[in-house]
């Protein structure tokens, strides 16, 4: 199964969306910005074949809280971040610690289109084009040393650019983490953009974590710094509510968030009487990753 | 001046208020029907049918201290104010169990008993249920109006839990439910601290 969007998205939404696009690059023209760069990926076995939301709907509903708590906040306030330069910095337990640009870490030969299912903790999923590389290669570029036993990273903290980040409401700059087989899985990427082109802003440019198998909130976006160690890092939702946010935040139907169920989800753009659908284990993708947690109580590692 | 004000009041027709009180609604299908409800219009709707029903709950339990410390009268359009308030709750209640749990009975049953926001949202919308079927002429008249005042005492309770419904619906600590429930708790004490004559003499 090798399918690109443009395979899975209806034509209208296609020309739709290519009209939505026109318009945009258009208003970054005006804004004496770079119009969006485009991005060549090739297709991915590991795609779903479900049709991805909009980019319209990719790029206005997002949780972002460095730009604000609502939904479009994001949207309306994260033109103003500077992607370029950008360098990130790998640190701790690797043999070439270092800065390394986003083309080094994702070279355009290299990225592939990974259409992903992304189920938030809110109990609401969409589908999103992805484009990236898998973290794997970047981690063995790094080169790991066989302490690494779990990866850091970390957002940029820059209130200037990022209001939300002059109200305390979480422990800025936004950190997260993963176990090295999670971190190795190869459904775990650092994505530089999707629908084809460089990263919007608002979606965590210029390069962000994807992990489709845990809650949203886990692919922390804008990464500055990836640290390898040895003991489990704290993230900061876990940090700030441990009751409710664990440190592996697999998408699980069987576990509730404390204040609300986690057994089904709306699915955004299904349209307004469309109802919910079954939460799937591992939101779907229990085949490929079950197996790093076989033995393990997931009630208790939440 | 005052009672310049209070006379013009007293002259603003009741039904003004209904008219008044239908618009968010009315911008709301506005908004529906062309498309602006923005990528998830499922919970646009929710929240601004029970941000609406919220706002109804301050405007009416500020209308005693208004009273009591300015002296300007709204008494007379409070009780349009409160239906108003319950029609929005209702509608904000009905958009959850229609729109977002998609009437799965079982979800909202057991959601409802073991979330606490929802517990006090649910707590509160029976409160002002019961304010609302009794808030007619027939039932005042039927309860005696000592009975009437004493069941229309569960606003306070509703609004407080109102607050709270909204305070512990959110992920981190945002600041409308905090002002909003201050408000609230602002509003409720001035009831206590001004003495009941003080606006009237004045
Ligand atoms: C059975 C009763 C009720 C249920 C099931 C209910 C359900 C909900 C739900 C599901 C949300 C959304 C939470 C979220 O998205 O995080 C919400 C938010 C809210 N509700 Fe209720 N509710 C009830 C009663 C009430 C009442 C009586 C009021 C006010 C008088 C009210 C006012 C609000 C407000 C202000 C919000 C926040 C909206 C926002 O964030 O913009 N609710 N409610």
């Amino acid at each position: 199964m090798k399918l690109s969007w443009s395979d899975v998205t209806p034509q209208w939404m296609y020309l739709n969306r290519r009209a939505f696009m026109a318009g945009s690059a258009a208003a970054l023209a005006l804004g004496g910005q770079a119009q969006a760069q485009a991005l060549t990926a090739r297709p991915s076995p590991l795609s779903t074949d479900e049709a991805p939301n909009s980019f319209e709907e990719i790029t206005n509903y997002n949780n972002f809280y460095e730009f604000g708590t609502g939904k479009d906040d994001p949207a309306r306030n994260a033109a103003a971040l500077t992607t370029d330069p950008w360098s990130v910095e790998i640190t701790g337990l690797v043999e070439r610690p270092g800065r390394y640009g986003v083309e080094d870490l994702a070279p355009e030969n290299a990225l592939e289109e990974r259409i992903y299912r992304l189920r938030c903790v809110e109990a609401w999923l969409m589908v999103v084009p992805w484009i990236g590389v898998p973290l794997a290669s970047v981690l063995n570029r790094a080169g790991l040393r066989p302490s690494a036993k779990y990866v850091e990273f970390e957002t940029l903290l820059r209130p200037e650019e990022m209001p939300g980040q002059r109200r305390p409401i979480l422990d800025w700059p936004y950190r997260e983490g993963l176990r090295i087989d999670e971190a190795m899985h190869p459904l775990t990427i650092l994505a530089t953009g999707l629908y084809g082109q460089a990263m919007p802003n608002q979606n965590g440019a210029p390069i962000r974590l994807v992990v489709p198998w845990k809650y949203g909130f886990k692919s922390i976006k804008s990464i500055v710094r990836i640290n390898l160690r040895e003991d489990q890092p704290m993230n900061t939702w876990q940090q700030m509510q441990p009751g409710e946010y664990g440190f592996y935040a697999n998408v699980n139907p069987q576990v509730d968030h404390p204040r609300w169920s986690q057994a089904t989800h709306r699915r955004i753009g299904a349209g307004l009487f469309a109802g919910r659908e079954p939460t799937l284990m591992f939101n779907g993708y229990a085949d490929q990753v079950a197996s790093l947690y076989a033995g393990m109580d997931l009630r208790v590692n939440y | 001046m005052i009672r310049d004000l209070n006379d013009r009041l007293r002259r603003v027709p009741v039904p003004l208020v209904w008219v008044l009180g239908t618009i968010p609604f009315a911008l709301l299908v506005f908004d529906a029907a062309t498309n602006n409800l923005g990528v998830d219009p499922v919970q646009t709707i929710e929240h601004r049918l029970g941000r609406t029903a919220f706002y109804l709950l301050v405007a009416g339990l500020a209308v005693t201290p208004l009273l009591r410390l300015t002296g300007v009268s709204l008494m007379r359009f409070r009780r349009a104010i409160g239906v108003l308030c319950f029609g929005y709750a209702a509608a904000h209640v009905l958009s959850w169990a229609v729109i977002d749990m998609g009437l799965l009975w079982g979800q909202m049953g057991r959601d409802i008993v073991k979330r606490p926001y929802l517990l006090f949202g649910m707590l509160s919308f029976v409160a002002i249920f019961a304010l609302g079927v009794t808030s007619n002429n027939l039932s005042l008249r039927r309860m005696g109006a000592r009975a009437w005042r004493n069941l229309h005492r569960l606003v306070y309770p509703a609004a407080v839990l109102a607050g709270m419904h909204w305070l512990w619906a959110v992920k981190v600590n945002e600041m409308a439910p905090l002002v909003w429930t201050s408000l609230i708790v602002a509003l409720l004490v001035l009831r206590v601290a001004i003495p009941r004559t003080r606006g009237r003499s004045a």
